[in-house]
């Protein structure tokens, strides 16, 4: 079954290092487009299921990941390859916009 | 979830309103989502919509209005910030609620304000179109108001309220309902400052250190709600059966281009409609 994470300032940190492909979803509970992007990273979790590490960040769980990462507008999706902050996508955004940013 | 529109009409102009009556005549369920004043209804006189010599705006806005009440067309009121498409349905932040819809047809009218420098740029780093959706990020925050929005003033009241250090940047000398703890500054911003993120803005020819702005107008550039949406010269890119290039999104009145005309407008919303109620008819024989 796939997989989406919840991890904290840690757990994030060791998922970075260990995965080659991660992609985090910074979202607040009260965000409407956060809401409506919810299916689509469900699905992108599914479909790159052992490609892709999936996460989820609740930004006002997480004030110290939010501010780590710059986090202003909800929903943020970073893309992470091998460590590294390859691409950023502000809002709500076509499906195909995260998987081509992932398929890069 | 609430049920799925079969058509969601953005915009309440003479393009939205005919598309909606259209879609109505083709049993098609419908429903209006607009800001609250159309332009239409400023204009002193209309000499060239046929059947109507020498009509005001405000009277031929109001028959258009009668017609679409008569057949039961219903309207809401207030902004759609972003339009998805999920599958073969879009789904549409309308004030913070997600309406779900088979078709959308975009009536959007044309905006008139200019982007700031810098503010596409900014927009998620900083800049933000909508308080209800960003505004808790700024709490404790200094962020400053800016645009011609109606509801400018319950939006800063808002923001106010979730804890930010609220400036009010108007031109507007009579302000009434703002909260005591806003402050206002009389001026126009020449210029946004940030290359990550946003830094400050000028304004006066001073500049001032903002950590958020919130960029509140009546309409929103038709590519910043649909992501992916073709522009050309800021008008929506549409075939002669109104189809932008996204499935399912139709496009109609001064939004895709000129003349910016109502019998134009009309006629465009008529196109859009149909062609909106046969793709809904093919999605349900494809099921």
């Amino acid at each position: 079954m796939s997989e989406i994470r919840h991890p904290n300032k840690e757990e994030l940190n060791e998922i970075l290092k260990n995965n080659a492909l991660v992609l985090v979803d910074f979202y607040a509970s009260w965000c409407m487009p956060c809401k409506m992007l919810s299916p689509v990273i469900e699905e992108i979790a599914k479909e790159y299921e052992g490609k892709v590490v999936v996460c989820k960040i609740d930004i006002d769980e997480n004030e110290e990941l939010a501010n780590e990462y710059n986090i202003m507008s909800v929903p943020t999706v970073i893309i992470f390859k091998n460590n590294e902050n390859v691409e950023e996508i502000i809002g709500l955004n076509n499906k195909s916009k995260y998987t081509r940013a992932l398929d890069e | 979830m609430e049920d799925t529109l079969d058509i969601a009409v953005i915009g309440g102009g003479p393009a939205g309103l005919s598309a909606a009556i259209n879609a109505v005549l083709r049993n098609k369920s419908v429903k209006i989502f607009t800001n609250a004043l159309n332009y239409l209804q400023k204009a002193e006189k209309v000499d060239n919509y046929l059947g109507f010599y020498n009509i005001s705006g405000q009277e031929l806005m109001e028959k258009f209005v009668d017609h679409a009440n008569k057949l039961n067309v219903s309207f809401e009121y207030g902004k759609v910030i972003d339009i998805m498409k999920y599958n073969d349905m879009f789904m549409i932040n309308f004030n913070g609620k997600i309406i779900n819809a088979k078709a959308v047809v975009l009536a959007l009218g044309i905006t008139k304000e200019k982007m700031l420098n810098n503010e596409e740029k900014l927009l998620g780093k900083g800049i933000s179109y909508c308080a209800t959706c960003d505004g808790a990020l700024y709490k404790g925050k200094n962020i400053a108001v800016y645009g011609n929005a109606d509801d400018i003033i319950e939006e800063a009241n808002f923001l106010s309220s979730l804890g930010a250090n609220v400036n009010y940047i108007t031109v507007k000398k009579d302000i009434k309902g703002l909260n005591q703890n806003i402050n206002v500054i009389n001026g126009i911003i020449s210029d946004i400052i940030g290359d990550n993120k946003l830094e400050g803005i000028i304004i006066n020819d001073k500049y001032i250190k903002l950590d958020g702005l919130f960029l509140l107008r009546n309409s929103i550039a038709p590519n910043s709600i649909v992501k992916d949406l073709i522009l050309e010269d800021g008008y929506i890119v549409v075939n002669r059966n109104m189809e932008t290039n996204i499935k399912g999104i139709y496009a109609c009145g001064d939004c895709k281009g000129k003349p910016l005309q109502i019998s134009k407008a009309t006629g465009e919303g008529l196109v859009a409609a149909q062609n909106a109620a046969k793709y809904i008819d093919k999605l349900k024989e494809m099921i």
